[in-house]
């Protein structure tokens, strides 16, 4: 059966291959440090199911301690002469797409259709975060297409991969610390905190009161949370069932999926969404930090006012 | 009750907006919470540990990067662009458009992993954005090529949300039927679901509309 730990197992190769390269990269002017870090990663996805929470928390620590300090950096890479690239676009063409649609393709076929398959009773795809495999197996399947297609080595492939990684740098990181803080923020009680001190500071027997102060709580812990599914139970069970169902009578059903999408909102204006927010400022190589947040900010406002005039209409 | 775990949300808009190294924020912030909710610093580290252990599925979008890497080298991003170039008709607001309204779509069947910043933004729709912006051969500006880049991932993320939220398998629609269900209110995600359809619309209208006014800013 081919579960999450496989697809650890290869995130975890491949970060061990980049820290290897980076202690051995003399263009990197921090070639120790930055091997560190990758070395490091690179442990956490190889061993983290067997080695001890505690160990794991402190590398958590030392990772974040390396990248504050600057301790991570990439080292040069000699890019394809302009001339040669728009001479290999010519002659692969479409081909070029083939792997880049394959991943998308793959994922979707085996997170739908394969993971049902079995082979004597046992599941050939792991029924846990079927997605999440799938995307694995399917950027496997599509890098060796890729191969194929270039006739490029494996060695370029990762040299290739390690020079886009050292790019996106500490962001690469960066929505799994968050995920970590969410639960560090879960387990002191912050969301609870915060709708008591919403629910106690308000007159909320008034309806619109209590409608906008939901649609705003929901935005705003989102924002904090950096994720609207943790800030749903929250503000539905402190504020949206005991406030608005039972004292107000409003309509359950659109009460959750326009709360829901008021969190939605506020995705859009959190850098702790990093995987939405600040991946992609590192992967497309924008000098400014927040880009891609400002550039949806005039989006997400307006529709925050849409959505809270749907909620008065609809509940 | 104490309000002093409110502390590491302090440093954390703080850490943001004075733009100091985030991953030093957010483990600091983890920290000042941890302590001030009363946690020993052994708990705190057991819970950075079970929180990445648990969580490592996020990193996973670097298995794309070998993939991206090799193709970028045999001239990916400037195949992606030459097709468009070729195409004169197909202006940047048609581009940015038919992504939009092709992600809210595929979205909304659960197709969710179709198209992503890793998958789908870096190497095709920020090229045949920028090849779009400059018909002919000009050059775009510094500005306007970080604009135009910011704006595809903008498009992107705005498809997914408002898209995938009305699909009835989707882990959102589960979760609010689920914690209603929990409290007595039982629903069917059906139900949860089309509710969600007038703001996917609002979304799709009011992005169009700053994409034709960004297309015709950028074009000028």
């Amino acid at each position: 059966m081919i579960g999450l730990a496989h697809v650890y197992t290869l995130a975890g190769i491949f970060l061990a291959a980049v820290a290897l390269l980076s202690f051995g990269d003399r263009s990197n002017p921090r070639r120790f440090s930055s091997g560190l870090f990758w070395g490091l990663l690179a442990t956490g996805f190889l061993a983290g199911d067997s080695l001890p929470a505690e160990a794991l928390g402190a590398m958590v620590i030392l990772l974040a301690l390396v990248a504050g300090c600057g301790g991570l950096r990439a080292g040069q890479h000699v890019p394809v002469a302009q001339p040669l690239l728009r001479e290999r676009a010519k002659r692969l063409g479409h081909l070029l797409l083939v792997p880049v649609l394959l991943v998308s393709l793959l994922t979707l076929a085996v997170a739908l259709g394969v993971s049902r398959l079995q082979i004597s009773g046992t599941p050939l795809v792991s029924p846990v975060q079927t997605t999440v495999v799938a995307l694995g197996i399917a950027c496997t399947i599509s890098l060796l297409v890729a191969l194929r297609i270039t006739r490029a080595s494996p060695r370029e492939a990762l040299e290739g991969g390690r020079h886009l990684l050292e790019a996106i740098g500490w962001a690469a990181l960066l929505p799994l610390l968050l995920a970590v803080l969410g639960s560090v923020f879960a387990r002191a009680g912050i969301g609870e905190l915060l709708s008591s001190a919403l629910t106690a500071s308000l007159p909320l027997e008034n309806h619109a009161v209590a409608l906008t102060a939901y649609a705003f709580g929901m935005t705003l812990l989102t924002m904090v949370m950096g994720n609207a599914f943790a800030a749903f139970p929250v503000i539905a069970i402190g504020l949206g069932l005991p406030v608005l169902v039972t004292q107000h009578h409003a309509d359950a059903a659109p009460l959750a999926a326009l709360g829901m999408l008021a969190g939605y909102c506020g995705t859009l204006l959190t850098p702790m969404a990093a995987n939405f927010n600040v991946v992609p400022v590192a992967l497309l190589g924008l000098r400014d930090q927040h880009a891609v947040l400002k550039a949806q900010a005039f989006t997400a406002l307006p529709l925050f006012v849409c959505n809270l005039v749907l909620l008065f209409l609809l509940t | 009750m104490s309000w002093l775990p409110l502390a590491g949300i302090g440093v954390v808009v703080f850490g943001f907006a004075l733009r100091l190294n985030a991953a030093m924020v957010v483990v600091l912030a983890g920290v000042v919470t941890g302590l001030a909710a009363g946690m020993s610093p052994r708990e705190i580290l057991v819970a950075f540990g079970e929180g990445f252990r648990n969580n490592r599925f996020l990193g996973l979008f670097l298995l794309m990067l070998p993939v991206l890497g090799l193709l970028e080298r045999y001239g990916l991003r400037e195949h992606a662009a030459a097709w468009i170039a070729r195409r004169r008709r197909v202006g940047l607001f048609r581009v940015l458009l038919s992504y939009l309204a092709l992600r809210q779509l595929t979205a909304a069947m659960g197709l969710v992993s179709l198209g992503g910043q890793a998958q789908t933004v870096r190497p095709l729709l920020a090229p045949m954005a920028e090849a779009a912006a400059r018909p002919g051969s000009g050059v775009l500006s510094e500005e306007a090529r970080e604009d135009l880049r910011a704006m595809s991932a903008a498009t992107d993320n705005i498809g997914l949300f408002f898209g995938e939220d009305l699909f009835v398998a989707f882990g959102a629609v589960l979760l609010m039927q689920g914690v209603y269900a929990s409290h007595g209110i039982v629903l069917e995600p059906l139900e949860i679901a089309l509710w969600g359809l007038p703001t996917a619309l609002c979304a799709f209208v009011i992005h169009a509309f700053r994409l034709k006014r960004f297309s015709r800013r950028v074009q000028q």
